[in-house]
């Protein structure tokens, strides 16, 4: 395959930092979800205990 | 709005007695621009042909890098004793502080200017061709940068870190102003075949948008 | 984002959004099959001398810069309707969409920047060309969000944050046509603008590659968003948390007649 070096950086270089994203983001959200009392934390519906914005 | 212009003039003569008495834009931030231009003298090998040619950008890059130092200290000044608190509860209207505040800005550009263009004449061999072109691009980009800069420096006001944001907030933005006034200086030094008045109008758009825009957010923002 | 599934309570994750996750995957994988596996490289005769040109295989790389780039406008867009809302409503639920949104364009943008710099090698033959229009916009937008980002950080009281927030990231977005305009006029030669989605030899199986690729990088949005705008509103809640059980302390300690926790003064 022609490129080869480039296709692999390219891709290699965006999956890899999505990758790194993706990691950071969920070990943000366990360390956040671990400290957050839990009634605080209910993904909410319209009709939830008020306590959304 | 005869209050709003007393006010905004009250302001921005408050601001310009005090830099009268300190002295900050004179004594420090106009060396800055030239040495800024000596610089790129000494980057640029100093060869008065290659100068001459860059002339317009170099001019513009130091401009702005005055107008940072020029903003910080227009902030900084209303963070001495609760003044800005003062200036907020005495009912003046945000907006008219924020043309007072931008106006100051803007004279103390204005003077910058003239200083670099003396410098760039007398140290790049630049000739001004088009002598009303180089006035009302100076004056255009000036209020751009001015209120742009003003509602910037209220933006990264009351940080620790306010020296170091203001630029990465700031000058990206004004990338138009960079291009447009170049553009227009290399019409006007006679640097490169363009259409130097067209550029104007671009820098007009954005002089407008920054002052009308700028007053409106500066509202928004000095109620918290 | 009104999920209507409760957390487990120990990640930003539930139901729906690990779905999401595990198609969002799959998608990927069979993206990277389509574009490495059964497409066919960018393969062209000159008109007149009869050799072979082209993109040859880098095109394989527009399968990922194309939909980012244009995912990253979409989180922007989303970033400026989310300040635009927050500052006619003020509530926390615009901001913390904001924020996201802007977060996961920034990283978007920058890889934007960093594929096309890696197609434009070979097929430019440079790593970078100035006064192309596409890139200088999207350089400076990215230098613009680079901002917004570092502002939110330093800013320690969350609704300044968010007002100064608001105002950056509309600012940013209204300057945007003004830079696009003034690079345009810009004397310079834009490649962009010989643009090879047009030249492109688009045959069914690359346009729906193409297709596939605009899929499975909104999908990647999507998740980015979903999860970050929960990890958003955790910090609030968290630092709203915080301090609440400062104050009940201090309370507790004035209750208790310890006037010294109360003041502060635990030593």
């Amino acid at each position: 395959m022609t490129h080869l070096g480039y296709l692999i950086a390219g891709w290699g270089i965006a999956l890899g930092t999505l990758g790194l994203y993706v990691v950071s983001i969920i070990r943000r959200g366990r360390d956040l979800a671990r400290r957050v009392p839990a009634e605080r934390s209910r993904w909410l519906t319209s009709n939830d205990d008020g306590s959304r914005g | 709005m005869s209050r709003f212009l007393a006010d905004a003039r009250l302001v921005a003569a408050k601001d310009l007695r005090i830099e009268a008495r300190s002295r900050v834009v004179l004594n420090q931030v106009a060396p800055f621009a030239l040495l800024v231009l000596v610089l790129f003298g000494f980057a640029l090998d100093a060869d008065q042909r290659t100068l001459r040619a860059f002339a317009p950008g170099l001019f513009w890059v130091a401009v702005l890098l005055c107008a940072l130092l020029a903003i910080q200290r227009s902030v900084s000044v209303e963070q001495a004793d609760g003044a800005l608190t003062g200036l907020r509860l005495s009912g003046m209207s945000p907006a008219a502080l924020f043309i007072g505040k931008a106006s100051a800005v803007f004279v103390q550009l204005v003077v910058l200017e003239v200083l670099l263009t003396a410098g760039i004449i007398v140290l790049y061999g630049s000739e001004v061709a088009q002598p009303l072109l180089v006035v009302a691009t100076g004056l255009l980009a000036a209020v751009a940068v001015a209120c742009t800069g003003t509602l910037y420096g209220a933006l990264a006001s009351g940080l620790g870190v306010r020296e170091t944001l203001l630029p990465i907030l700031l000058l990206p933005v004004l990338a138009p102003v960079l291009i447009g006034a170049t553009r227009a200086f290399d019409d006007a030094l006679g640097s490169a075949a363009v259409d130097g008045w067209a550029w104007l109008g671009l820098l007009a758009v954005f002089a407008v948008v920054a002052t009308a825009g700028g007053a409106l957010a500066y509202g928004a923002l000095v109620e918290e | 984002m009104t999920e209507t599934m409760v957390t487990t309570g120990t990640t930003t994750g539930s139901g729906g959004s690990r779905v999401l996750g595990a198609v969002t995957l799959l998608g990927l994988a069979t993206l990277l099959l389509f574009a490495f596996g059964l497409t066919e490289p960018d393969v062209r005769l000159h008109p007149t001398t009869g050799e072979e040109i082209g993109q040859f295989d880098a095109v394989r790389l527009l399968y990922l810069h194309v939909p980012l780039a244009v995912f990253t406008y979409v989180a922007f867009v989303l970033c400026a309707v989310a300040s635009a809302g927050y500052l006619v409503r003020r509530t926390p639920w615009f901001d913390t969409m904001a924020h996201a949104a802007a977060e996961v364009g920034t990283v978007f943008c920058g890889l934007v920047l960093v594929t096309g710099s890696i197609w434009g090698r070979p097929v430019w033959n440079t790593w970078w060309e100035w006064g192309d229009v596409r890139l200088m916009t999207t350089l400076v937008l990215f230098l613009m969000f680079t901002g917004y980002l570092a502002l939110r950080r330093a800013t320690v009281d969350p609704r300044a944050a968010a007002l100064r927030g608001a105002v950056v990231a509309l600012v940013a977005v209204l300057d945007l046509p003004l830079v696009n305009r003034s690079v345009e006029w810009w004397e310079n030669r834009t490649l962009h603008q010989k643009s090879t989605l047009g030249e492109l030899k688009i045959q069914d199986l690359t346009l729906f590659t193409l297709m596939l690729g605009f899929l499975v990088f909104g999908l990647v949005l999507a998740w980015l968003l979903l999860h970050r705008f929960r990890v958003g509103w955790l910090e609030r809640e968290d630092a709203e948390h915080g301090v609440a059980t400062a104050i009940a302390e201090r309370r507790a300690a004035i209750d208790g007649g310890d006037v010294d926790a109360a003041v502060g003064e635990d030593a």
